[in-house]
């Protein structure tokens, strides 16, 4: 039988002339510490890219990417067909795998250096990988047609069209048509099935070509300094001195990580289920508040907390900005120190980019900007501010749910976020100051001087002088109270 | 470092006939991928050179007038007026009607003016609010508080046998024709 498996094996490489490089891809010499868990990272990804084409190719067996047809089909693979909410939800959770992965990967060669001489051309490739990860996640989110695919491709449409003097066309090409409709989830079927995988394939391909031609980044050592004229022989004599053959020496952590990260995806996959399909993809239905998947929430709090006036300029310069810096990395610092314990500013710049990206990303799970579209009709205000009122106050806390105040202020811990809560307002405001805000606005509070008649705004702020804490007394304007008193003397020699 | 690299014999001062040939071919192929690109370019841009003429605009009817109360903000739907066959119902689009008084209307997108998200009318309090970033708007349509920075886009209205239509067809976004095309910008959009 192996006599037998070796012939036929012998045929094959007569005609093909493959062992031979496979095996010698296979067995050239890395340094011996790179066989580090630090470095399963890219093989990782590679990985989860692999089981994103397979369970891609099995979703394709059954979705219809057609506008009036791809939310029923979600649902038929969902609910119908045998194990397809498994293979969606594999798709899913794969994508948010390999997104995290892909940083995590990034961030670790970047701290090891590996961006420098002469690995440049390699990272260059790796910020498209990038890229193309992330535009992977956001056509994949629009294939998945619901309520959030829909209108986030209409913020996507609106971040287009700000573009100057080609936005508007930019948006056309983009939907492919003048709304979105059946041509918009056609080509992003297209970018999402042909196009971006297609150039994923020869750029992974350009990217571990490139790592087997010009070996592994070594274990930084601090002190070790990168010298274009030096490097290459100080690699080839450290791959001499402390090689090892990279099958099988430092490959089993890389083949024990992929199947741990599979196992790890499928687990997720079985627990949490499938993403979505949310609601129908039907514009007339607007009782929705869209979201965008986990990667893009970042972007989503940014949207919602940088300055009116900074947004446009911030959506159209940071990025190619951010993007440029990537591709230049390489070229600004090429030489030098490659171990992050030598490179503080280094350190801190991936610590402040995970922080921020994290913080904005826990934000916009709880959304504090937006609305909280249903509070005046769905939570009541408590009993407890109103036990003990008169009845003006108690007409001025139906003024203050019927007025949908609540919407944007909370008390009592319930009610939306997007204005302060107004638990203890009376000690912030005085009388004057409170009617001036109802009825001006200001901040970033609309003027309600045309929708309250001034019997409703004087109940509203009598309530609204009620709410301070038991210990703290409510702010009095000092003058105020000044030209009272002085008036009194006055009024009590009227008769 | 000074010594001249040694010049091959040139072969483009004694042109063989297999290199005239092969010069030939890539002008050739030159010629065939122009052919092909007019088609194929034009076909990819076919979906920006219509809207440059305003081809995607037309009239589309709202609803009977007596529908929308006088001094009330209504829902409206309407059909988009190209429909390609795999549209499903993504060609239904809601916006809201203010009949001001008599045939005085305001039509304002569900896009807000931010990034396009779904703008709610709430008649209680007289505003628009956006569930996506916190913008609201008046009952006119103007900005009164968050990230966008213009008011709602407006469609053109007519009221026509008791009729009313608006001019739609396109997605308003902050940057296309349609929302400066349409009616009096908010003051603060000067």
């Amino acid at each position: 039988m192996r006599i037998m498996i070796g012939k036929i094996g012998e045929w094959f490489d007569r005609r093909l002339q493959l062992a031979a490089p496979i095996r010698e891809a296979a067995e050239h010499p890395v340094p011996r510490n790179t066989a580090s868990w630090f470095y399963v990272f890219g093989s990782a990804a590679l990985t989860i890219f692999l089981l994103q084409l397979v369970t891609g190719i099995l979703l394709a067996l059954i979705y219809v990417p057609s506008a009036g047809e791809a939310w029923s089909s979600l649902q038929a693979l969902n609910h119908q067909v045998t194990l397809g909410w498994f293979i969606r939800a594999m798709h899913g959770w794969g994508s948010n795998f390999m997104v995290a992965i892909v940083l995590i990967h990034m961030a670790q060669v970047f701290l090891f250096g590996a961006h420098k001489y002469p690995r440049e051309l390699t990272w260059i490739v790796g910020v498209f990988l990038l890229l193309m990860t992330l535009g992977m996640a956001f056509t994949g989110q629009v294939l998945r047609f619901d309520q959030d695919a829909y209108w986030g491709l209409g913020i996507g449409a609106s971040i287009a069209s700000r573009v100057p003097i080609i936005g508007p066309f930019a948006v056309k090409l983009m939907l492919g048509g003048p709304i979105i409709a059946g041509a918009t989830l056609s080509r992003f079927f297209a970018l999402h099935v042909f196009v971006i995988p297609g150039l994923l394939i020869g750029f992974v391909c350009l990217h571990v070509l490139m790592v087997l031609k010009l070996g592994i980044n070594e274990w930084p050592m601090p002190g070790r300094i990168v010298k274009r004229a030096t490097y290459d022989a100080e690699y080839h004599a450290l791959t001499k001195s402390e090689g090892a053959p990279f099958v099988p020496y430092a490959v089993w952590k890389d083949m024990f990580f992929a199947a741990f990260i599979i196992l790890a995806i499928a687990a997720c996959a079985y627990y949490f289920g499938p993403f979505g399909p949310t609601g129908q993809p039907d514009p007339t239905i607007i009782q929705t508040a869209p979201k965008p998947d986990y990667f893009f929430l970042w972007l989503y709090a940014l949207l919602s907390l940088l300055p009116p006036s900074l947004e446009t300029p911030f959506l159209l310069i940071v990025p190619p900005l951010v993007i440029i810096g990537l591709i230049l990395l390489p070229f600004l610092s090429g030489e030098g120190e490659k171990s992050w314990k030598r490179r503080p500013i280094a350190v801190v710049t991936v610590l402040m980019i995970a922080i921020t990206l994290g913080t904005f990303t826990r934000m916009a799970q709880f959304t504090p900007w937006s609305p909280h579209m249903n509070a005046w009709s769905g939570d009541p205000v408590p009993d407890r501010y109103i036990h003990g009122t008169t009845a003006v106050e108690r007409q001025g806390a139906l003024v203050f749910q019927v007025k949908q105040c609540r919407n944007c202020h909370s008390i009592g811990n319930t009610g939306g976020q997007r204005g302060p809560d107004l638990d203890s307002v009376a000690v912030r405001l005085t009388r004057d100051q409170l009617i001036r805000q109802v009825i001006q606005g200001g901040g970033n509070m609309p003027a309600y001087g045309n929708n309250l008649s001034p019997a409703e705004t004087t109940a509203l702020v009598a309530f609204l002088e009620t709410l301070h804490p038991a210990t703290q007394s409510p702010a009095r304007d000092a003058a105020r109270d000044l030209v009272l008193s002085e008036s009194k003397p006055k009024s009590a020699t009227q008769p | 470092m000074t010594t001249k690299p040694v010049i091959a014999p040139s072969t483009e001062d004694t042109l063989s006939r297999r290199g005239f040939f092969m010069k030939l071919g890539i002008l050739f192929n030159g010629f065939a991928a122009m052919v092909l690109a007019v088609p194929v370019v034009g076909f990819l841009l076919s979906s920006v050179t219509r809207g440059r003429a305003n081809g995607y605009l037309s009239w589309v009817p709202l609803g009977r007038i007596d529908e929308f109360p006088e001094g009330e903000t209504r829902l409206a739907t309407f059909r988009n007026p190209n429909v390609m066959p795999t549209d499903g119902k993504t060609v239904d689009t809601a916006c809201w009607v203010r009949r001001v008084a008599g045939e005085k209307f305001q039509v304002f997108a569900i896009n807000c003016a931010h990034l396009g998200c779904p703008v709610r009318w709430f008649p209680q309090s007289g505003l628009f609010m956006c569930p996506c970033h916190g913008g609201a708007y008046y009952r006119d349509g103007a900005r009164a508080s968050g990230p966008p920075e213009r008011g709602l886009f407006e469609y053109p209205y007519k009221v026509e046998n008791g009729l009313v239509t608006i001019q739609a067809g396109e997605l308003p976004t902050p940057g296309a024709a349609i929302a400066s095309l349409t009616g009096e910008k908010p003051p603060c959009a000067s």
